[in-house]
């Protein structure tokens, strides 16, 4: 961090000054026609600053934030890995950038070519040949599953299912989703190996069971190892399995979750499949269904007929989940980064992030607790901070803001929720060896000092832009929008 | 064989298996069903940076953009001026590869860029408070939808005007198919906003949702609708343009309860649909209903301002089940975006933006409803976009265009049947004087002469 980044930067409202403008306009070319007087606004509270002040403004800003491309960003379930700069050439290009949703599709014959590829791509690796692209986020996709779920039964004349089954380890999108369809959520339990407890999954299904939402490898990092039994308990009740992959950075070339009974899977594009964050979206969430489920998948879908690609609404399709196609300039980045890996480098992803999580994990489990530390992990692995808390009264949250001191960005902590004190960590495939022994090292000398200097965690970060911040002040006293001191 | 994306050599890998303790990479899936492992999958082979480019410059070359064409097709996505400094802005690296500010003290950059897009989202639509975005304006209004009925629940009706936008009508359908809600008031799309009130809004509303402008274009005095619809006990929400609202009053003059809208006008590429964002604005007493992301302001220990994500116990993550929506995520970069372009246009820029949308527009609609067969209702107040009744069928007024380099209106006869051969035409500062002319004298043309639509 520069010194500048750490002096605190005004809200833009405070650098206004009546009289600056930050663009020029062209003079109207047009006869003008009178305004409407009865329906104008009479004011419009927005800033006045000039160009110099609005670059400033930001690059400071910019200059207060981690990212992926300052080092390792291991947050668990978030898949944070490099955000190739290929890609954000391609959606600069006019082509794709300066398109109208609704223009002809002669016009945009290119445009749905990608699409259609990366439906086909996004199929193949998922062993689920139906696709749809139009889902915005993860917790869409996960929304356009369930109602395909919903309607699949309804097709089937089957309107008596009222359960969703969730496993306990599950993101918390999962039952939020359930709720969202109006389906009732039932919670499954985990064994004591982190696997879904079979035995408990024989006693809950039944006539009333919609599906299950199982996410694989699962939260905890562990690949389900009754994965296929799983999907026939399920199956047989008559209920179908919603993949949320979430995970899938673990498993693709490696193996599809087509192949092991999943019937409908989403895909975080923005993980995966290398599209960037953006400091929490946009993202998007492909969603793929067993070939006799994309009769329910929103529409439009691209089809190819002979060498021209159109839409088509799918015959039973569940509707619309937002406007136009989906997020077009996600998919471009998703289909630029598969064709960059190849069908050569595609197995080496998964296997590379599943390498650098276990070497993390074998890195570390000699001094933090790793609660299923005795068997290999996926791409990610859970620890437990409790022994620090019980001896040091240092907690999970002391860690992760003393990592930052480290110039690293901590884990995901506090999740998930089944193992106290969590820190969930995921490396991805794109950190060298080196830069994980780095941050391991970090995490070791962290340690040590947890037992020497706890005041130094519980006091941290001290060298971020500010120090902790008081969430409890900020949920109390909601300020959400910048006032002027009167 | 090396991947630049894959920075560990044979080398690095066979050195971290041994320090794991396993003897080859197979072992680590061990737990995987050995019949499914390492699958024949039919994909491309890898491309080098520089053959990858050209492919893709080959595949955007397939497609006529609007840098090159006159566009006069809006409908929900419009193309506006976008200042240089915005795209310069938002593709620094520590915006986009960074993820939502979960870490608030090294996320500070995020945080007070979402909290000035809020406080400006505020002053745009004249609410007490907004989100982080949601993912496009049909899913604000969805959400929407769904916060009048979490508020009040024992309601289970929801009155859609039939000029709301087609998609967001469609949608709020999907986000709803689970529940014991009626969503009524398009069935019959030439019914005005009286004659749905009349027959729909009563104690069972939850809310009544109106676009203005709306999809035809068309900006009213919403209050007497806003009053009509509190008598009822129900909420008002009202689907903005964004770029129109640098002119017309704010809803939260006339009695918005929300105000929901597509936020892509301001800043963000028209991108073939998305990403975009969607803008979600409330009263004070709703914010605890309001779902997806917020930004507040709070201190540090050494009381220096600071912000962190907050009011969080709405949220999936805590209240998994009972949360008011699965959304975990907004769209801050397109939301960083509209933050970068309403500070860079500021008060007098967007209210001029909106202005040259507003002459060009009525400028456009007075030309055409001089051409002989076409007809263009001026005594409607319209803000950039206007029904113009064609001649002949749009689709083949449109291939005529087309001929000429201009990408024409939206065709309106699949979505209101009843408008006959109708196009909506939307105007924007992009489109020169020179572009309208050319626009005019082509439809001219098309009236007469008979065009082959294009297969």
């Amino acid at each position: 961090m520069t010194i500048v980044a750490n002096k605190l930067e005004p809200i833009i409202y405070e650098l206004s000054a009546s009289g600056r403008a930050g663009a020029t306009l062209p003079e109207c070319d047009v006869p003008e026609t009178p305004l409407p007087q009865h329906l104008l606004r009479q004011e419009l509270d927005l800033p006045e600053v000039s160009e110099v002040d609005v670059v400033r403004h930001f690059t400071r800003l910019s200059q207060k934030n981690y990212c992926v491309d300052l080092g390792i960003y291991p947050l668990g379930s978030c898949t944070m890995k490099y955000n190739p700069k290929i890609n954000e050439e391609a959606v600069k290009l006019p082509g794709f950038a300066a398109l109208h949703p609704y223009q002809d599709v002669n016009d945009v014959q290119g445009a749905l070519q990608l699409m259609y590829e990366l439906q086909e791509m996004l199929g193949e690796i998922c062993g689920l040949p139906g696709v749809t692209l139009q889902p915005a986020a993860g917790a869409q996709g996960e929304l356009t599953g369930i109602l395909i779920i919903h309607a699949y039964h309804a097709a089937h004349g089957d309107t008596q299912r009222t359960q969703v089954l969730i496993p306990d380890s599950a993101h918390g999108t999962n039952p939020a989703t359930s709720s969202m369809s109006g389906y009732q959520v039932v919670q499954v339990k985990s064994d004591a190996r982190g696997n879904v407890d079979l035995d408990e999954l024989r006693r809950l299904v039944g006539p009333q069971t919609v599906g299950l939402m199982i996410t694989n490898p699962n939260t905890l990092g562990l690949f389900e190892e009754h994965i296929r039994e799983v999907c026939q308990v399920v199956h047989d009740a008559g209920g179908l399995v919603y993949g949320d992959g979430a995970n899938l950075n673990a498993l693709v070339g490696i193996v599809r979750p087509g192949d092991l009974g999943i019937d409908i899977l989403h895909s975080n594009l923005h993980k995966t499949f290398s599209v960037p964050h953006g400091g929490g979206g946009p993202g998007a969430g492909a969603v793929m269904v067993r070939r006799d489920l994309a009769q329910f998948l929103p529409g439009p879908i691209v089809v190819k007929k002979g060498k021209r690609y159109e839409f088509a609404i799918p015959r039973k399709s569940i509707g619309r989940v937002k406007s136009f196609y989906g997020n077009f300039l996600a998919l471009v980045r998703a289909y630029v980064y598969l064709r960059s890996i190849g069908k050569e480098h595609l197995a080496r992803v998964a296997e590379d992030a599943v390498i650098n999580a276990n070497y993390l994990l074998a890195r570390l489990k000699g001094t933090y607790k790793a609660p299923f530390g005795e068997r290999v992990c996926k791409h990610e692995f859970v620890l437990s901070g409790t022994p620090f808390v019980d001896k040091y009264g240092v907690r999970t949250l002391d860690i992760a803001k003393r990592i930052q001191d480290y110039g690293f960005y901590p884990p995901t902590i506090y999740f998930p929720l089944t193992v106290p004190e969590c820190l969930m960590i995921e490396p991805t495939e794109t950190q060298s060896k080196e830069s994980l022994d780095e941050f391991a090292d970090a995490l070791l000398q962290i340690a040590e000092e947890a037992r020497t200097q706890p005041e130094l965690l519980k006091n941290a970060p001290h060298t971020a832009p500010v120090t902790r911040l008081d969430d409890v002040k900020a949920a109390r006293e909601p300020v959400l929008r910048y006032k002027r001191a009167s | 064989m090396t991947h630049p994306y894959l920075p560990n050599t044979d080398a690095d890998r066979a050195a971290m298996l041994q320090a794991i303790g396993v003897a080859s990479v197979k072992e680590l899936f061990a737990d995987v069903p050995q019949d499914a492992l390492y699958p024949d999958l039919k994909l491309p082979p890898a491309m080098s940076e520089l053959d990858l480019m050209r492919e893709l410059q080959a595949m955007a070359a397939r497609n006529a953009h609007l840098n090159e064409h006159a566009c006069f097709l809006g409908a929900g996505a419009y193309h506006h001026f976008i200042p240089a400094i915005v795209p310069h802005l938002v593709f620094r690296t520590e915006f986009y590869t960074a993820y939502t500010p979960y870490q608030a003290e090294i996320s500070q950059g995020t945080l007070q860029t979402i909290f000035e897009y809020q406080s400006m989202i505020c002053a745009l639509t004249g609410m007490d408070a907004a989100n982080a975005s949601h993912y496009d304006g049909a899913t604000a209004a969805a959400e929407a939808a769904i916060l009048a009925l979490n508020q009040l629940p024992e309601r289970n009706k929801i009155v859609v005007s039939p000029t709301l936008h087609p998609e967001y009508r469609a949608t709020i359908r999907t986000y709803l198919a689970g529940h014991d809600v009626d969503i009524v008031g398009d069935e019959d799309l030439s019914a005005t906003l009286e004659q749905v009130m009349e027959k729909h809004l009563d104690d069972k509303t939850a809310c009544v949702i109106v676009a203005n402008p709306d999809f035809l274009g068309r900006v009213r005095d919403l209050k007497p609708y806003a009053e009509r619809t509190h008598a009822a006990g129900a909420l008002f929400v009202v689907s903005a343009y964004p770029i129109a609202l640098g002119l017309y009053q704010p809803p939260g003059h006339y009695g918005a309860d929300v105000v929901v809208g597509e936020g892509q006008p301001l800043g963000n590429p028209i991108a073939f649909g998305g990403p975009y964002l969607g803008i979600f604005a409330t009263k004070e007493k709703y914010i605890r209903r309001m779902a997806g992301r917020l930004v507040g302001q709070t201190t540090d220990t050494k009381g220096r301002r600071g912000f962190v994500l907050t009011l969080q116990a709405r949220e999936q993550h805590i209240r998994r089940e009972k949360a008011t929506s699965n959304i975990c995520t907004n769209q801050a970069l397109c939301a960083l975006a509209a933050c970068v372009y309403l500070a860079t246009l500021g008060k007098t820029g967007l209210r001029r933006i909106a202005e040259l949308c507003y002459h060009k527009a009525h400028y456009a609609a007075r030309k055409i409803n001089r051409l002989p067969g076409y007809r263009v209702d001026l005594r409607q107040e319209f803000f950039n976009e206007f029904v113009v009744e064609c001649p002949r069928p749009v689709a083949e007024i449109n291939a005529a265009l087309r001929e000429q380099g201009i990408i024409g209106g939206y065709d309106l006869s699949r979505d209101y049947p009843h408008l006959g051969n109708a196009m909506l035409v939307a105007v924007t500062e992009m489109n020169t004087r020179e572009q309208i002319d050319a626009l005019v004298r082509a439809l001219e043309q098309s009236a007469k002469r008979k065009t082959k639509r294009r297969t």
